[in-house]
């Protein structure tokens, strides 16, 4: 194995029930090692969610709040927060939303 | 004459029709979905309307058969922002390029199908010409130095709520901003110039009242049968060109107030508009209770308030920009309000019939 390379881990991602009357969004099992890598990964196969979680500038909306593991991301801007194999990722809105 | 016309409403979009016994509720789309605007492509008939997801964004739907289905299409959506770029209004906000709202829609000319315009916050002009499924930003204006002295109206951050595509020519187009005054291009968007030289704003120091481009026009409508005939609902009073946004005249002959959001113009009178005023600026509800809709068939020189049929007595709905909609024959208008009350006048507002006082709070109101 070349040094640098990095074995894919596979994250399931989840997202609120609220966002089912808009827009198919089952669970889904993706590979990354960031929030950005997995997600980009899940909107591969369903493209059209990605608008409704990420803004125009593919930072997390202002009114969601992912979860790895159960604690909210620090980078909402880029998305850069680890995911370790097996990460439970939460796509949630945020109650700042009302 | 239009026997169908749609609402917009915080929780939905209705559908409203007159049959035997009347204007009434025929369908219900979207419930509990926040829909903002419609628009009616008369080319085709289909039929847009946009959903404001507070969480998840504002999006766009389009149905083919008069309201019947609907399906998603593609929304605005900026450019990514280059990295390190200060892009800040006139209020000095850092601008976001994110779409906030699509908050004007229009449909482009007869010879060019497909060809679509929207109006966002927080400031971009987008045109689609595949009939919505993609959209592009219009980087002219965009990019114009002067679109750095806007400020939000209404919003947190500036946007454009009205898109006038000239029936002479399709490439002349006339937009309001809030707070950006009026802007022309006459080459179907590579060029811009701000039109609003003759309007004034109260809520500026005086030696800015009469920059044209932080005036706020609450909406602007063009006459389509004299399209150089334009009418301004303005922040702090009513403007009127007859110069195609050349120069505006102020009318303060407006009664019972000139404040207002909305305004209807006659699609072949010039002459003749509507508007619901309410108590200025810092009460925004209808005069002493009252609720009213004038009427001026002389250019602004004199207006009547018609009242027949419409609550005079307790009533607070105020009426947004968006909610005041004629019809191709210029016979009957119709207004909605942010009580869900929704009245119809046939008779160019002499008597008005109420249609529901029970609808959700009202963003549009559209004849079919």
């Amino acid at each position: 194995m070349p040094d640098g390379y990095k074995v894919p881990v596979m994250a399931k991602v989840t997202f609120t029930a609220n966002l089912r009357q808009h827009v198919e969004c089952p669970p889904i099992e993706a590979p990354g090692r960031t929030v950005r890598d997995v997600l980009d990964a899940a909107f591969r196969e369903n493209s059209k969610l990605r608008s409704y979680v990420l803004d125009d500038q593919g930072a997390v909306r202002k009114h969601m709040v992912i979860f790895v593991n159960g604690r909210a991301i620090a980078d909402r801007a880029t998305l850069s927060d680890p995911v370790a194999e097996g990460a439970e990722i939460y796509v949630m809105q945020a109650l700042s939303g009302g | 004459m239009s026997d169908r016309i749609y609402a917009a409403t915080r929780k939905g979009l209705f559908t409203i029709d007159r049959g035997p016994a009347g204007w009434k509720v025929s369908r219900a789309a979207f419930l509990g979905s926040t829909a903002g605007l419609v628009l009616i492509d008369r080319r085709t008939g289909d039929v847009f309307t946009t959903l404001g997801h507070g969480h998840f964004g504002s999006k766009l739907h389009r149905s083919t058969d008069r309201g019947g289905t609907w399906k998603e299409i593609g929304a605005p959506a900026y450019p990514k922002k280059p990295e390190g770029l200060s892009d800040k209004d006139g209020g000095g906000n850092e601008i976001d390029w994110s779409l906030k709202a699509i908050w004007a829609l229009a449909a482009g000319g007869p010879n060019e199908p497909g060809a679509l315009w929207a109006g966002t916050i927080p400031g971009g002009l987008f045109r689609s010409t595949d009939s919505g499924a993609t959209w592009s930003l219009v980087r002219p204006l965009w990019d114009n130095p002067k679109r750095h002295e806007w400020f939000g109206g209404g919003a947190d951050q500036p946007g454009i709520h009205s898109v006038c595509v000239d029936p002479r020519d399709a490439r002349t187009v006339r937009i309001g901003v809030s707070c950006g005054g009026v802007w022309t291009t006459r080459d179907g968007g590579e060029t811009w110039a701000c039109t609003a030289d003759g309007m004034r704003a109260e809520y500026m120091p005086p030696d800015r009242a009469l920059d044209p481009n932080i005036q706020d026009p609450h909406i602007l409508v063009q006459c389509a049968a004299k399209p150089d005939a334009m009418w301004v609902q303005h922040h702090n009073g009513i403007f009127r060109t007859t110069d195609g946004a050349r120069s505006w005249t102020e009318i303060t002959t407006a009664t019972p107030s000139v404040f207002g959001f909305a305004v209807a113009v006659h699609p072949k009178d010039p002459e003749t508009a509507w508007f619901v005023p309410a108590r200025k600026d810092e009460y925004r509800y209808p005069v002493d209770g009252k609720i009213v809709v004038s009427r001026t068939r002389d250019g602004g020189k004199t207006f009547e308030a018609l009242r027949k049929g419409l609550p005079q007595e307790h009533a607070y709905d105020i009426t947004f920009r968006h909610a005041l909609d004629i019809d191709a024959t210029g016979s009957r208008l119709a207004f909605g309000s942010t009580t869900g009350s929704l009245w119809v006048t046939e008779d160019q507002g002499d008597s008005w019939q109420t249609v529901s006082e029970h609808l959700p709070p009202i963003y549009a109101v559209k004849f079919e």
